[in-house]
């Protein structure tokens, strides 16, 4: 007897969904029971730039790409993580993968940058690593006085050396086409270097001549955390006076209401209260804000 | 010249009939993923991303469409033995190497050429979505026609590769024109260290001889402009017109050689 000609497709296609059922379950199975393996996520299997370039023949560009992808991913997932000891031990080499691949790419220096000198938990803490980088890029593009700036601003934001700052942001205004407030950024940083006025300049700077809305968002994230610097300095102002008023430090905002000295709890630009430790009168962000932590960290206690 | 004309539309025919339409429809998939992917992943770096992975696609599709049909396209009729019906009508063997090569040249240019088409309308796409304020910080537009210049250049790549393959098909077996096709292709990308071999070995023959190597074997690095017009950095109408000229002239000689070692086949 003679099947009918439908038989064998609708047979085919039904063994095939539940092989495809039986390896989805599987896997779905797998992953709840068994932890991905950290050391996976964790290798460089190639670590030197120069070789990837080899390997990657004419498709060097698109390997950058891939690259630069990774560093996305992997910066993002490790800040993300909550894991108690991020490591970011892959990120200087993977930038340095990418920027090998392709020294044109232009993002990946000052983004690189920028994710190399985030403190931790935020980043590695690199600034080093991060000036490494953009040296590179000065290499690959002399006349990008961006990268130039960025050092300068690496010196000035994160090491605090004010001269070496003001160094680079001379070197930056002297590129041909640099913008014309370098000069003025590289004088004031010399004369003023390391105040809240300067840096709010720096910042207002970086943000008006952002020429991608990461940059831009990061540059206003610092000049809301400036807002934050400044609302502190009245709290710790606020704090001396109720130090002289009741002879010792306050031990919460609330004594500061009852005091008439606060009229309600005192909250960051993001809406989260600001912290104040009674052990030192410390004040700072909420660790759970996004403006944590705050530049140059713990401002004078109280007490000193 | 007929009789080349209609070895070259059969064989475009057949390549578009069976393998290129595929590939078509594989990259304008591929392309349409990875603007929704990418977006997303880049950190606004997705211009610059689609216009290298369309670029490289266009490559390395039609690498593999020069390399898997090239060396098929005598090395098969000698293996299904209709080289013997082939070669029994009024065609001469010279005729039929150049048509098939013409033939399979042209369907790369038309799969080129709608791959081209297809990158053109997505960058386009994303020129029309993004910001005025956001397409300010690109360093070139979207569409831009200077990646004209890269495609070109990847076809004249892929015309030089399909030569190599059509030459060791004359000779080889269909696996053994793959890798010495594929191994050629890999040396024409490293072909700029055997001119600095001087710099790394002291015995002067070696230096000599890799020199000649440097020149006799296809150098392919010059045909990758892709990074350039990418980043925007000017690539010349000159310099385009040189490395065309060197890659017709390497043609040029292999397809020579293929005809010459076609000819002298005995397919008794």
């Amino acid at each position: 007897m003679n099947r009918p000609w439908w038989v064998r497709p609708v047979a085919v296609t039904v063994a095939l969904t539940a092989l495809v059922v039986v390896f989805v379950t599987t896997s779905v199975v797998r992953d709840r029971t068994y932890a991905a393996s950290a050391a996976e996520t964790e290798l460089l299997y190639v670590p030197s730039g120069e070789i990837v370039e080899r390997m990657a023949l004419s498709f060097d560009s698109l390997v950058a790409d891939i690259y630069w992808i990774r560093v996305i991913q992997y910066y993002g997932g490790t800040k993300r993580s909550e894991s108690v000891e991020k490591n970011y031990d892959l990120l200087g080499p993977l930038l340095d993968i990418t920027t090998t691949l392709d020294p044109g790419f232009k993002a990946a220096y000052r983004f690189g940058a920028i994710f190399l000198t985030e403190s931790y938990p935020n980043g590695p803490g690199r600034p080093d690593l991060a000036v490494a980088l953009l040296e590179k890029g000065i290499d690959a593009m002399p006349d990008r006085w961006e990268y130039y700036m960025d050092i300068g601003f690496i010196y000035y934001w994160w090491l605090q050396d004010y001269e070496t700052a003001g160094s680079w942001f001379e070197r930056a205004a002297e590129v041909p086409g640099a913008s014309w407030w370098l000069r003025s950024l590289a004088a004031n940083t010399l004369a003023a270097g390391g105040s809240l006025e300067s840096s709010r300049m720096l910042w207002q700077q970086v943000y008006d001549s952002a020429d991608n809305n990461w940059i831009r968002t990061e540059a206003a994230r610092r000049l809301t955390q400036l807002r934050a610097l400044d609302d502190i300095n009245q709290l710790i102002a606020l704090a001396v006076r109720f130090n002289r008023q009741a002879g010792r430090p306050p031990r919460g905002w609330d004594e500061l209401i009852q005091a008439g000295l606060l009229a309600r709890l005192p909250l960051d630009p993001t809406g989260l209260p600001y912290v104040l430790d009674v052990e030192n009168g410390a004040m700072n962000v909420s660790p759970e804000s996004e403006l944590y932590p705050l530049p140059g960290e713990s401002l004078p206690p109280l007490s000193q | 010249m007929a009789v080349i004309t209609r070895i070259a539309v059969h064989v475009f025919k057949e390549s578009i009939r069976d393998k290129v339409l595929y590939n078509l429809v594989l990259f304008a998939v591929l392309l349409m993923g990875a603007l929704y992917l990418i977006g997303q992943l880049t950190a606004g770096q997705d211009v610059k991303v689609i216009k290298d992975l369309g670029l490289a696609a266009t490559q390395i599709f039609g690498l593999f469409i020069a390399v898997f049909v090239g060396i098929g396209l005598v090395s098969k009729e000698v293996e299904r033995r209709s080289i013997y019906s082939l070669l029994s009508k009024p065609i001469r063997r010279h005729e039929l190497i150049l048509g098939k090569y013409a033939g399979l040249v042209l369907a790369l240019a038309v799969n080129v050429a709608v791959m081209a088409v297809a990158l053109y309308l997505v960058l386009g796409y994303m020129s029309l979505i993004e910001s005025e304020e956001f397409k300010a910080t690109w360093v070139r537009p979207a569409a831009d026609p200077a990646m004209l210049f890269a495609l070109f250049l990847v076809f004249v790549q892929l015309a030089l590769v399909t030569a190599i393959a059509l030459f060791f098909s004359t000779f080889s077996s269909p696996s053994l024109s793959a890798v010495l096709t594929f191994s050629l292709y890999v040396v024409g990308h490293f072909n700029a260290d055997l001119r600095n071999f001087e710099s790394v070995v002291d015995s002067s023959v070696a230096v000599y001889l890799a020199r000649a190597l440097y020149y006799v074997l296809p150098n392919l690095a010059p045909f990758d402009v892709k990074a350039a017009v990418v980043h925007g950095e000017p690539v010349s109408l000159g310099y385009v017109a040189m490395t065309t000229w060197y890659g017709a002239a390497y043609v040029a000689a292999l397809l020579l050689a293929a005809v010459f070692i076609f000819a002298r086949r005995d397919f008794k």
